[in-house]
């Protein structure tokens, strides 16, 4: 199959099938909607499930259920409903199953606006439901990637067994681009037999599995964070993906932007090096775990006098940037978050500020 | 020598931590009994409430899922569209089911979803300690109703089997008890029969259970019976409020 046209939507929902992910459970949410419509009529052509839950919070248990009966599952939403089916991302962090939600992001707080945003950063990265979980989050910067990025969640999930987010800003959600599909996965979810509620009969051991997030006991609860904690610093040694850009110059000054906003970046350093103006850009593919080496050696290269992260949303992904230059030079921001993506110029003329 | 009466298969052997005079093991026994019956044991999934029964898992011999507070009608709704062949069931109380989780149980037996809920209504908030309920008889005293359940303040108890009996999707609701011996068979009867048409792949069924709570209602097991019968029977109707066949 060669390049099609489509929308990030419609895309982000093919690629999901192409996963083997043949189970959908979703509420209606602006940008995002047109992956349940996709959904709808695609799902029964592949003899796959499609329902429209009642609430956000409602699907987010339809996905706990299905992926603790051992099935591939996942939804799309955008911030609002994220927020919602973040109670059950919680209880399926805990448990301990496998899932992907993918969060194409609009403009917050509260119902904010309908257009591109990376306001849930920290969400996503950092606070999503109560207790001591953590998402693996991938950000694409294009269709293509995020289509990519579908078909590797479902394995980097099942190999966790941890949710796993795709978290793309409205515009990829949005946007036309040509895309080309990966062949199916071929993976199956692997080792179900030893936790999921498949039915007794359905195994070989006839022992009876649990899933579950209540621990009463002080001792076993802390033991169950443990084995969560355990499976983040192991994300941190094998899952960090990130792209250098321009890198190779002699660059005064470094970008650190993902998503769209890290493609405007591309722009905007392409144009400055016309000018003769160097400037390097990171980009992390996953913002958990964070690319904290790359920007650390990218902003302690000789000559690199400044950082500047650029994002949709008010100075959120700083935290994790000055973590991880560690000092080694001042980290400031750009960015907008009301829904309007920031142009080359304008990122341009934050640069020009700086150096 | 012949075994004339033993646990059911699908009961854990292990005693429970449900107060005296509490009917949760009761219901935990007719559930089992009917599991191990209609010989599906190896094929269920139960899912626990939060919720005096939160430890049910505890009690039964077969695969389960722990659910949040309500939110196990939408559990069972992924379990079964993923996995029709198994057989599922909800076990929930009257807070967690005629309140948080009011949203999810009428969604999912509007959408006619396949699989069974066992309603234990006991009028009260078991595990936190005895607060008011949506299910709580008017006047009754309850640590957040102290004076007694005002109806101007919180309206009438809502009786979940009439209000599921009213959606248009076909469906088994029916309303039973085990406070006394003479209820117990018919209130079997009625559980087999909701797992039977979840066998079949026929509709939602729904069996609401009255039941007591001596310790936050501040009784002996002897008087709770007495009282349920006089202030919830009567309100609380017995009986089949919808079948497939009388939809």
């Amino acid at each position: 199959m060669g390049k099609v046209l489509m929308k990030g939507n419609e895309a982000i929902a093919e690629a999901a099938i192409r996963a083997g992910c043949l189970n959908y459970f979703a509420y209606p949410i602006t940008p995002q909607s047109e992956v349940a419509e996709y959904l709808s009529r695609r799902m029964p052509e592949v003899g796959g499930v499609f329902l429209q839950g009642e609430s956000e919070v409602a699907v987010s248990y339809m996905i706990f259920g299905a992926a603790a009966a051992g099935a591939r599952v996942f939804t799309t939403s955008s911030s609002p409903g994220i927020s919602l089916m973040s109670e059950g991302i919680s209880y399926i962090i805990g448990a301990q199953c496998p899932a992907v939600f993918v969060n194409i992001m609009r403009g917050g707080p509260g119902l904010g606006g309908i257009l591109p945003s990376q306001a849930d950063y920290n969400q996503a990265t950092k606070g999503i439901g109560h207790g001591d979980g953590r998402l693996l989050v991938l950000a694409p910067a294009s269709v293509q990637e995020a289509v990519e990025m579908v078909m590797t969640a479902f394995p980097l999930a099942e190999k966790y067994r941890n949710p796993v987010m795709v978290l793309g800003d409205g515009l990829i959600g949005q946007m036309m681009e040509p895309v080309e599909f990966p062949d199916h996965l071929k993976t199956e979810p692997s080792n179900k037999d030893d936790w999921a509620t498949t039915g007794m009969d359905n195994r070989k051991s006839n022992k009876r599995n649990l899933v579950r997030s209540l621990y009463l006991d002080p001792v076993q609860l802390n033991e169950n964070n443990l084995i969560l904690k355990r499976k983040y610093e192991q994300m941190k040694k094998e899952e960090v993906r990130f792209e250098a850009y321009h890198t190779d110059s002699r660059y005064k000054l470094l970008i650190v932007s993902y998503g769209t906003m890290s493609r405007v970046c591309k722009t905007a350093i392409d144009m400055l090096a016309e000018e003769g103006i160097e400037v390097g850009l990171i980009r992390p593919l996953t913002v958990f775990p964070f690319p904290e080496e790359a920007v650390f050696e990218a902003a302690a290269r000789e000559g690199c006098k400044a950082v500047l992260s650029v994002e949709m949303s008010m100075g959120q992904m700083i935290e994790d940037i000055e973590r991880s230059v560690r000092g080694a030079c001042p980290v400031h921001w750009y960015g907008k978050c009301g829904g309007e993506v920031p142009t080359p110029e304008e990122v341009i003329e934050a640069v020009k500020q700086l150096i | 020598m012949a075994k004339l009466f033993s646990k059911p298969e699908a009961l854990a052997d292990q005693p429970t931590h449900y107060c005296p005079g509490c009917t949760h093991g009761v219901i935990h026994r007719l559930v089992a009994e009917v599991i191990d019956e209609l010989g599906i044991r190896g094929r269920t999934v139960g899912i626990a409430p939060v919720g005096c029964a939160v430890l049910a898992y505890n009690y039964f011999t077969f695969d389960f899922q722990e659910a949040a507070h309500g939110r196990a009608p939408a559990m069972a709704t992924g379990i079964k569209r993923v996995r029709p062949d198994l057989i599922v069931f909800t076990y929930q109380g009257d807070g967690d089911l005629a309140s948080i989780g009011m949203g999810e149980i009428v969604h999912a037996a509007n959408r006619g979803e396949k699989f069974t809920t066992i309603f234990v209504n006991n009028a009260i908030y078991g595990m936190t300690g005895g607060q008011m309920a949506p299910t709580t008889m008017p006047g009754q005293r309850t640590t957040t109703s102290p004076f007694g359940r005002d109806t101007e303040e919180s309206g009438m108890p809502v009786r979940i089997a009439e209000l599921l009996a009213s959606l248009a999707t076909p469906g088994y609701i029916s309303r039973q008890t085990v406070i006394k011996p003479k209820y117990i068979k018919k209130a079997k009867q009625a559980i087999k029969r909701a797992f039977t048409y979840q066998m079949e792949g026929k509709c939602f069924s729904l069996v609401e259970v009255v039941s007591t709570c001596p310790t936050n209602w501040g009784l002996t097991p002897v008087e709770a019976v007495k009282w349920a019968e006089e202030n919830m029977l009567p309100y609380y109707r017995l009986g089949d409020f919808k079948t497939p066949e009388n939809n």
